[in-house]
């Protein structure tokens, strides 16, 4: 085991999918000589060239549509954008054509491409800096969304990614770049749509995924000190395929829910998920299920303000003890 | 059942194709060649006035065979011939939602897009793409794209494909001249002049981006937007489908030899409306596609082109004429008596994983109805 930041796991799944398959490329904005926006790709360029290693054009709706081009002939492109925010402008390219096109072919192509890069608030960048489309991408039969939280979960993820036939995107986290974590130093890879159950509780189950589970984690611990309350912590690490699977059995056992996402509320990922354990688990529930989202406006500016609008473990912990009252 | 030829093929043109009958890759042509790209055009024609026939009369039940949107090659036929005859084996090919030409030229069995354009599980896609959504990658052939502009990056991607295999091959990326002023046009020119990808970008002018003439829609002359990338561009006659070869070889050797990509426009007509649906009377006249007709028509050019050298005659240019209905009649037949996809078939060629099941690496739940 070693401790490796989140950033360094990212890059090390790369490192080790560039070196195990040549049709593996990295692109993207300022991946190679700039070293990466965040230094995901620090050393990458150096290492493997510049045909594995391509700095683009601000062009996002070009590099994207061209890897997915490049990805119907079995190249398997790992496409960077600087920031998820910047998907609209490459949107027609990610869930027209990537998502579309195996189905519009009746099959006869697969789109093995990854596009992978940060989409969080938290980090005072304005409203076009900070979304997180999560939901918007899943709502799209044919893709597959990943939010992983840890370093651990980061690199296992990226790797399975990477080897995987259906277009996969892949969303980090710039505020847990920096944050270090346990990951082994033998290979290993974590399947895509199976949840890790992140601590173990029997009052109150506690569904997240991304930046949220680290919050939640720290709010559990509150409730455990402080109020006595024993919370598990589900995190989906998948959106799309999704474990529901282990959410329902968590529900089974606490009998009451909090979703907690990093997601403005109308039509986030937790409205699916609200939903499916109200059809799938009703007689299982002794409250109805909680919600915490990030305040329902555009992401605002002022810095200590940005931080409220988002969960944070004290509106988690609110929103756990309301559910408990 | 037979039918007359119609007044297309019988008209005689005034525009002659000659000038470019003996460029060299022309002058290599067998007279069996010839006449295979005459057949050719012919098929995409009689193919298409078949599916014209099926979209506006009514099947068995007094339904509609065919659904949605259906736009027609007629009068662009010797562009899509004449590039997909040019295609080696790392040659692809891309285009927008007017599609059925490519792939007829590319070689797809007219029963199966028949099929597609009735719905039917047979199509080439299974029923699920539809007429703007043709495809066959064993042909090199990727589609079949229904967003003005949207398919030129991927076209961009397979140039950067064929290039990264280390491939001697191109990416011909095809357009309507309405497709121009889209900004990811505009991208995709900018990264295959960067990073010298081998793609050629042909934009099939017929004048009008839908109802709009090229007047209203496009500043400036429309190849020539090359220049601002640093990119070779030509422009040539699309009636005559000697002069779509000589040109397109230039480009495509380019494109191959020296991984340069370019740009050519090909003028050229469409004389139904921009879909079938379109009452094609508010922004041309009939005057207008009658007079092409009557001097351009790219089939009848080639006939009287290939009458003149003596590779055909009138008769054998009839029988040609005669198989090609027949084939689509076939086509239709074949269409009309095929099964639809069942609903179970909605879920199926979504993901490859849950296509493979043996194969699936993931877990949880893909589908959530």
């Amino acid at each position: 085991m070693s401790q490796l930041t989140y950033r360094e796991a990212v890059r090390h799944a790369l490192a080790e999918e560039l070196t195990r398959d040549p049709n593996v490329v990295v692109m993207g904005e300022e991946v190679g000589q700039f070293q990466g926006a965040y230094k995901v790709t620090q050393g990458l360029l150096e290492k493997f060239g510049p045909k594995r290693v391509a700095d683009t054009p601000i062009s996002e709706a070009g590099f994207i549509g061209m890897g997915i081009g490049a990805s119907m002939l079995g190249v398997r492109p790992v496409m960077e954008l600087m920031f998820w925010s910047f998907y609209s402008v490459a949107f027609d390219q990610i869930l027209n054509n990537a998502a579309n096109v195996r189905y519009m072919s009746g099959g006869q192509i697969n789109c093995p491409i990854v596009i992978r890069g940060p989409a969080n608030g938290g980090t005072n960048v304005g409203a076009t800096h900070s979304h997180t489309p999560e939901n918007i991408l899943a709502a799209h039969p044919g893709v597959k969304v990943v939010v992983p939280s840890t370093p651990y979960d980061a690199k296992g993820l990226l790797k399975s990614a990477i080897r995987d036939n259906d277009p996969v995107f892949f969303l980090e986290n710039t505020v847990l770049y920096g944050e270090k974590g346990e990951v082994p130093d033998e290979e290993y890879l974590i399947p895509l749509g199976k949840a890790d159950v992140k601590r173990e509780g029997k009052d109150l189950t506690i569904v997240t995924y991304g930046r949220p589970v680290i919050q939640s984690l720290v709010a559990a611990e509150l409730l455990a000190k402080e109020h006595d309350i024993s919370v598990e912590v589900v995190d989906l690490r998948t959106i799309r395929p999704l474990d529901i699977d282990t959410v329902l059995a968590s529900v089974r056992k606490t009998h009451r829910v909090l979703v907690v996402e990093e997601q403005k509320p109308f039509c986030g990922v937790g409205a699916q998920l609200t939903y499916m354990i109200q059809a799938e688990a009703f007689d299982d529930l002794d409250a109805p299920i909680g919600r915490l989202c990030t305040i329902d406006a555009p992401a605002i500016y002022s810095p200590p303000v940005e931080a409220e609008q988002l969960p944070n473990p004290q509106r988690i912990l609110k929103a756990a003890l309301a559910l408990l009252d | 059942m037979s039918k007359k030829p119609s007044a297309t093929i019988e008209q005689k043109p005034t525009a002659s194709s000659t000038s470019h009958s003996q460029a060299p890759i022309n002058a290599a042509l067998t007279q069996a060649q010839k006449i295979g790209l005459f057949s050719q055009m012919v098929r995409i024609r009689r193919f298409e006035e078949r599916s014209h026939r099926a979209y506006t009369g009514k099947n068995a039940a007094g339904g509609a065979n065919i659904g949605g949107f259906l736009h027609l090659y007629n009068g662009q036929e010797a562009i899509a011939v004449g590039c997909c005859s040019l295609m080696g084996k790392h040659d692809h090919v891309i285009t927008a939602y007017r599609d059925h030409g490519h792939a007829i030229a590319v070689g797809m069995d007219t029963k199966a897009l028949m099929a597609e354009l009735y719905g039917k599980v047979t199509g080439c896609s299974k029923g699920k793409g539809g007429s703007m959504h043709f495809f066959s990658p064993e042909r090199n052939y990727w589609g079949g794209h229904g967003i003005v502009g949207g398919q030129i990056p991927l076209g961009v991607g397979l140039a950067y494909g064929v290039k990264y295999k280390g491939h001697k091959g191109s990416a011909m990326a095809f357009m309507g001249d309405g497709a121009v002023n889209q900004g990811a046009v505009h991208e995709a020119y900018n990264l295959a002049a960067l990073w010298n990808l081998p793609c050629i970008f042909v934009i099939e002018n017929n004048g009008y981006s839908m109802g709009t003439s090229q007047a209203r829609s496009s500043a400036g002359d429309l190849a020539k937007r090359a220049e601002g990338y640093g990119m070779a561009w030509g422009v040539c006659e699309g009636h005559d489908v000697y002069e779509v070869r000589a040109t397109m070889d230039k480009f495509l050797n380019i494109a191959r030899e020296e991984c340069k990509p370019a740009v050519v426009e090909i003028r050229t007509y469409r004389y139904r409306g921009h879909s079938v649906a379109d009452p094609d009377n508010t922004y041309r006249t009939k005057t207008e596609i009658e007079e092409y007709r009557r001097t351009k028509d790219p089939i009848q050019v080639f006939q009287t082109a290939l009458i003149a050298e003596g590779v055909l005659s009138t008769e054998s240019a009839e029988k040609i004429d005669e198989a090609a209905r027949a084939e689509a009649e076939a086509a239709a037949d074949f269409a009309d008596a095929s099964p639809y996809p069942t609903p179970e078939d909605i879920q199926k060629d979504v993901y490859w994983e849950s296509d493979n099941p043996d194969q699936r690496t993931s877990q949880g739940r893909l589908f959530f109805n």
